[in-house]
């Protein structure tokens, strides 16, 4: 099932203003501490195991995973068209979003569950 | 049809960046910081994903992170990521029609309304705060 290009565009801008807020979150909650000892190993298992942090990256994983991938599919799609490279674009894209974030949760769902 | 043909650039004079102004340049920068961005968040997730060989393989990574090389790689994504997120709130309001002035009969040296000083100012703008983020990002980095 393929979506109209006016909703993807949508989701497109939509997944691009939520990451800047989140982003910038993430971004303060390294140099709040100062970077160096943020990214010291206690402190950085320290924020995955809190819930609220570890929740906030997987949105932000999601978020990013969806854009990134969105737009390499419209860069793509602007260098060369036709039916079956779209749909090869398209599905290849979907499929690298679904991996993408199947391996972030991955490290993030271990991390926070103590399984690491 | 054959003179037609031969005339035709093709996808190079479509992005050739030299031609149409500003407007192209914020084109290409905006597709080669996206593109960018994209690399370092997937290099990120594989790096991070560090954290699940315990604290000598996180040791590790940040050796391999702390140099100046990497330092000097994250600058380069921080200003891709400040001019890409400036620029893009340019071009989704440009979409919504915010800033593209009215239509006017088109007369005469054709200026299309819609390029128009507020998108031009936008755009370096957007370079300009992404310079002033990267001389910030290098101040934390490099603690200068």
């Amino acid at each position: 099932m393929m979506m109209r290009e006016s909703h993807i565009m949508k989701i497109h801008y939509g997944t691009a203003l939520a990451a800047v807020g989140l982003v910038a979150v993430h971004i303060l909650m390294r140099l709040a501490g100062g970077y160096a000892e943020s990214l010291e190993y206690a402190n950085v298992v320290a924020n995955y195991q809190f819930l609220p942090y570890a929740g906030l990256l997987e949105i932000i994983l999601i978020l990013l995973s969806v854009h990134g991938f969105n737009g390499l599919r419209v860069i793509l799609l602007e260098l060369r068209q036709g039916p079956s490279y779209e749909k090869a674009v398209s599905y290849g894209c979907v499929a690298g979003m679904i991996g993408l974030i199947a391996y972030g949760s991955r490290t993030i769902i271990m991390v926070n569950t103590g399984m690491a | 049809m054959a003179r037609q043909n031969d005339n035709r650039e093709g996808i190079g004079g479509m992005a050739n960046p030299g031609r149409y102004g500003i407007e192209r340049v914020a084109y290409w920068l905006m597709r080669l910081s996206g593109l960018g961005l994209l690399v370092y968040f997937i290099a990120h997730i594989y790096e991070t994903s560090n954290i699940i060989r315990g604290e000598v393989g996180w040791d590790e990574l940040m050796e391999l992170t702390s140099t100046p090389e990497a330092h000097i790689v994250l600058i380069i994504v921080i200003g891709m990521c400040v001019f890409h997120t400036v620029n893009g709130i340019r071009v989704m309001l440009g979409h919504g029609g915010v800033g593209v002035g009215r239509p006017t009969r088109p007369d005469y040296p054709y200026d299309p309304a819609s390029q128009n000083s507020g998108h031009k100012i936008t755009i370096y703008s957007a370079i300009v705060l992404a310079a002033i983020a990267m001389i910030y990002g290098s101040t934390v980095l490099f603690g200068v």
